[in-house]
């Protein structure tokens, strides 16, 4: 069973989302911040995670680069969610060494997808 | 008197003379030795010991005659608002210290000019240096009742002689820089002028009204010698065109004389001093000779027949009755008169001699490599030995020449002479055309038919009348006669070889000016003296000057005379002054006229020249191209200055425009931050809305409380959606005006308690402990309820999500001052960050770091309550000085203390 972990700080999404995973399989890991994140990541290794941007506290550049940072978590894939879509947004995102950046709205269907091509 | 006593006068006199000097130059800022009229009374120095024994000389023997040194200077006098002033500011921004700078540096800069100027006057005035000693030691040995002493041990006036050489070498060259001003001297000779007028009108006063009986009683009596209408009246045409030229003759000298150009030029410390000058020295000068006549005929009618000589009358009349006091006084006014004539005369012409002399056609190459120190040494005891040659020359000239001649005769000798000069100053003045060439040319010959008609004839003896070389001429021709050249007859010795020497002079000057033209230097000073108003704050712009030239090779050459900081300061005013980058290395024309003039005080224009001129490397220019430079540049002086006044004009207003834009940028910045705020935080929403539809869409099997949920999530979303839209709208209002309050009379507690009731559900959510600190009395204020409760619901909301998750706290507090109203609510949370302060009640704030979420709509919601509140008239802020948590504060308009209630 593939495991993910979700990082989102909006329970409505994370609602939808964990309901999805589920569905499909996926062991779920919830976060609300990326300091949360990093905490569950101490005992947990899951082949993806999902991190929203924009959060409290620590946000999810931030949460990645300390991801980048620990040897063990390198590989990882790691999805951006983001309700900010610009350009530079999403390069910098992926500059990051993110493997998607998905912008928000986005379709839940599609996002299964895509999560499953990655741990192929 | 005993000359021992005299003495002692003399040397108690002296020393005065020493301590104001020494007094006024260490107060050389204060206002008492710098005003108009120390400068007025300084000019008086024109009036020496033939002006105080002299004219009574020449009023006895021959009438009238003498008022013409003084009325050529009262009538030119109101010119000098003008012409003084114009010599005035050329000199000062040329640096000119003597007339042979001033003249040699016009035509050219010429190294001979200077030099040959310098002899003009050194042959004019040393003579006339010497008449004074005459005076002083002829009146002392009257006084005294003594012999003169051929012993030069025995004769005071080799002592009065050191004692002057001392002084004025002393504080004549304290400064290196020759155009400085030297505050001691002036003061001193001023002081000179007060006194020997005090003391003439002394005696003219004595012997008008206590010798005689009043001007009348002199007249009548005088009227009765012999001669006396010959003497009194002018004889005719012939006569009266000897007046004329002499009075053209003072009329030149009181510009030319080294001493005047030195008191009226150098020596002035602002150019408003002439306003003053103009009327007190001619006022000055007036007084002077009102008692001349008097004195004169007084004398010739109490010595009548005694042989006296009538340049002493004013020592002889107190003599006869036996006024000692008096006696000694009018001594004192005469020796006062010569000595500041010696005195100011001898430095003048000592600058002259070092500056355009000794150190250009001399020492200039030893000066080229030696230190400052040794350089300024040397200049300045070369002023010194100049001081005391000339003073030596002029002591020799008159133990072994003039011990005949009347002091008038010797004076007016000086003044032709000096006359020579006339042409090419005053063509300087106002002439382009005039030519290194034709002043050369001019200023030779005028002097040499001087050197005939004056010189060889006052050589050989004026006395001795029955000279064939006088009588007859040269080898029996009668048109060469000196005293009647070309057969003109009618004139005096004087105004006949001032007419000859001037007319020739003049001619030359002129002829040969238009002739030859000079070179591109001398058209170039042409102009830069002749419209001196047009460059008088940027003159160096006018110099013209092509080639190579580094700064580093002058500055080496500056720092040998001005040492390295005055170079130093002086480079940085240059680059100043002409806007200039401190770090560029090659020399421009402006730079080499700065630099030239930095020396010429120092050394002279001609020297200052050659050292400037060793070290750069100077190309050809033609002379039209000179005129084509100087047309534009006179054209460019008058477009920098409009250029100037616009660029000034732009730079202001495109400092308005950079900050109008910095403004704007920031205003889009805040606006590219709001909408991204505002899209983010309308996705946020959006996303929860469209993922819940598509698993309610696509998952058929979803057990219903799990459909419920999701149904229940997409419509709290909606509402959430619907509320962030009726903020933005909010806001929009407040921004653009739209927005109105209505006030009303409200319980500020019961506002309060209302909106907490509202929240409940949120703080039994969160289990939070809400304290609210009412106030026991009502406290009434003015205030749309609707809008306050919008504000307490959203600090307080904000409250609730930033207090600790566990243990929450909030306290609500209301506090009445006199002018307003306070609500104070507190959390016990994480607080605010310090750079955040002020930044979360902007509209579109967003954290130093743009990912860190804010809680959900505190953006816009503290945007929105600061608005509210200052529609309200009040204020709103976070507290700075917490120790934990956050406090936001709330001020309205406290309505119950203040008058309109």
């Amino acid at each position: 069973m593939k495991k993910i972990l979700i990082v989102d700080d909006e329970p409505n999404i994370v609602m939808a989302l964990e309901y999805t995973f589920k569905k499909n399989n996926f062991e779920v890991f919830i976060a609300r911040d990326g300091q949360e994140a990093l905490e569950i990541l101490k005992n947990q290794l899951p082949d993806v995670i999902i991190l929203d941007v924009m959060m409290p506290m620590v946000d999810g550049f931030a949460t990645l680069e300390h991801i980048k940072k620990n040897e063990r978590l390198r590989h990882c894939k790691v999805i951006f969610l983001s309700a900010k879509n610009k350009e530079k947004d999403i390069e910098s995102g992926l500059a990051l060494g993110a493997n998607l950046y998905v912008t928000k709205p986005f379709s839940v269907k599609k996002l299964v997808e895509q999560v499953h091509e990655l741990t192929q | 008197m005993n000359s021992i006593g005299l003495l002692l006068i003399l040397v108690i006199y002296l020393a005065i003379l020493f301590f104001i000097a020494h007094w006024s130059e260490k107060r050389s800022h204060s206002k008492w030795t710098n005003n108009a009229y120390v400068y007025s009374f300084s000019l008086a120095v024109y009036c020496t010991a033939w002006t105080y024994y002299g004219s009574i000389g020449v009023a006895a023997e021959s009438g009238l005659n003498y008022l013409t040194i003084y009325l050529g200077p009262i009538l030119i006098i109101p010119t000098w608002m003008i012409i003084l002033k114009k010599i005035i500011r050329i000199s000062r921004v040329n640096k000119i210290s003597s007339i042979a700078d001033f003249i040699s540096l016009r035509y050219g800069n010429s190294r001979f000019l200077g030099a040959l100027v310098t002899m003009v006057c050194i042959f004019g005035i040393v003579p006339y240096i010497a008449l004074q000693l005459k005076s002083i030691s002829d009146t002392f040995h009257i006084v005294t009742k003594t012999e003169s002493s051929a012993n030069i041990f025995t004769d005071t006036t080799t002592y009065v002689c050191l004692a002057l050489a001392l002084f004025a070498s002393y504080y004549g060259t304290k400064y290196v820089d020759a155009s400085e001003k030297r505050r001691g001297i002036v003061t001193a000779v001023a002081l000179e002028s007060i006194l020997k007028l005090i003391f003439f009108l002394i005696i003219g006063i004595y012997v008008t009204y206590f010798v005689f009986d009043g001007f009348d009683d002199i007249y009548q009596k005088a009227a009765l010698l012999k001669d006396f209408d010959k003497k009194n009246t002018i004889g005719g045409i012939s006569n009266g065109i000897n007046w004329f030229f002499l009075c053209i003759l003072s009329m030149f000298a009181i510009f030319l004389l080294p001493r005047q150009f030195h008191t009226a030029i150098v020596e002035n410390n602002k150019e408003n001093h002439i306003r003053t000058a103009i009327w007190l020295f001619p006022l000055y000068l007036l007084l002077f000779n009102i008692f001349v006549f008097p004195i004169a005929w007084g004398g010739n009618i109490l010595f009548e027949g005694k042989g006296h000589n009538s340049d002493t009358y004013s020592l002889l009349i107190p003599q006869l009755f036996d006024n000692n006091t008096l006696t000694v006084l009018v001594f004192l006014g005469g020796f006062s008169a010569a000595i500041s004539m010696i005195i100011v005369s001898c430095i003048s012409l000592s600058t002259m001699l070092s500056n355009n002399l000794l150190i250009p056609y001399g020492f200039i190459g030893s000066l080229e490599n030696a230190s400052q120190k040794k350089n300024n040494r040397r200049i300045v005891n070369s002023r010194k030995i100049g001081i005391f040659s000339l003073i030596i020359l002029s002591y020799a000239i008159y133990r072994i020449f003039i011990l005949d001649y009347s002091l008038f005769s010797v004076g007016l000798v000086a003044f032709v002479i000096i006359a020579q000069l006339a042409p090419s100053f005053f063509g300087a003045l106002f002439w382009r055309r005039g030519s290194k060439k034709g002043t050369i040319t001019g200023i030779i010959l005028g002097f040499s038919v001087c050197f005939y008609t004056l010189l060889i004839p006052f050589a050989i003896g004026l006395t001795k009348s029955t000279s064939m070389f006088i009588q007859e001429g040269p080898w029996g021709i009668t048109l060469l006669k000196p005293f009647q050249l070309f057969g003109l007859d009618y004139l005096e010795p004087i105004p006949h070889a001032f007419f000859w020497s001037l007319l020739i002079n003049t001619f030359s000057y002129m002829a040969i000016s238009v002739s030859f033209s000079g070179n591109y230097r001398e058209r170039n000073y042409a102009e830069m003296f002749v419209d001196i108003d047009k460059y008088i704050t940027n003159h160096e712009n006018a110099f013209i000057w092509k080639g190579t030239a580094y700064i580093s090779d002058i500055q080496k050459v500056l720092q040998r005379f001005l040492g390295e900081d005055r170079t130093k300061r002086a480079l940085t005013i240059f680059n100043l002054k002409y806007n200039v980058d401190k770090d560029i290395t090659t020399a421009d024309a402006r730079f080499i006229k700065f630099a030239e003039n930095l020396l010429t005080g120092h050394i002279g224009t001609a020297s200052a020249k050659i050292l400037i001129s060793s070290v750069i490397k100077e190309d050809k220019i033609s002379l039209p191209e000179v005129l084509r430079i100087l047309e534009e540049s006179k054209e460019n002086l008058i477009i920098n200055k409009k250029l100037t006044d616009t660029s000034n004009e732009l730079k202001k207003i495109s400092v308005q425009l950079k900050n109008a834009n910095l403004e704007l940028v920031n205003k889009d910045i805040q606006k590219d931050e709001f909408l991204d705020t505002v899209t983010h935080e309308l996705r946020t929403p959006i996303t929860a809305i469209r993922a819940a539809s598509e698993i309610l869409h696509d998952d058929e099997d979803i057990p219903d409380e799990l459909r419920k949920q999701f149904l229940q999530n997409i419509i709290s979303e909606s509402d959430r959606l619907n509320r962030l839209i009726d903020k933005i709208l909010d806001l929009e209002k407040f921004e653009t005006g739209k927005q109105k309050i209505y006030l009303s009379k409200n319980d500020i507690s019961r506002t309060i308690k209302n909106t907490l009731e509202s929240l409940q559900q949120l703080i039994k959510n969160k289990k939070i402990e809400v304290v609210f600190e009412e106030s026991s009395s009502e406290i009434k204020a003015f205030y749309d309820e609707e809008r306050i409760v919008q504000v307490v619901t959203n600090l307080v909301s904000n409250a609730i999500k930033f207090s600790a998750n566990a243990n929450g706290k909030i306290i609500i507090s209301i506090i009445e001052n006199r002018d307003n109203i306070e609500v104070k609510i507190h959390n016990n949370g994480k607080g605010i960050k310090k750079e955040d302060f002020e930044a979360i009640f902007d509209k579109f704030y967003q954290s130093r770091n743009q990912n860190v979420k804010k809680p959900i709509g505190s953006g816009l919601g503290l945007a929105i309550c600061k608005k509210i509140i200052e529609h309200h008239k009040g204020r709103i802020w976070a507290e700075k000085e917490v120790l934990e948590g956050a406090t936001f504060i709330f001020t309205l308009p406290n309505y119950n203390t203040a008058e309109n209630s």
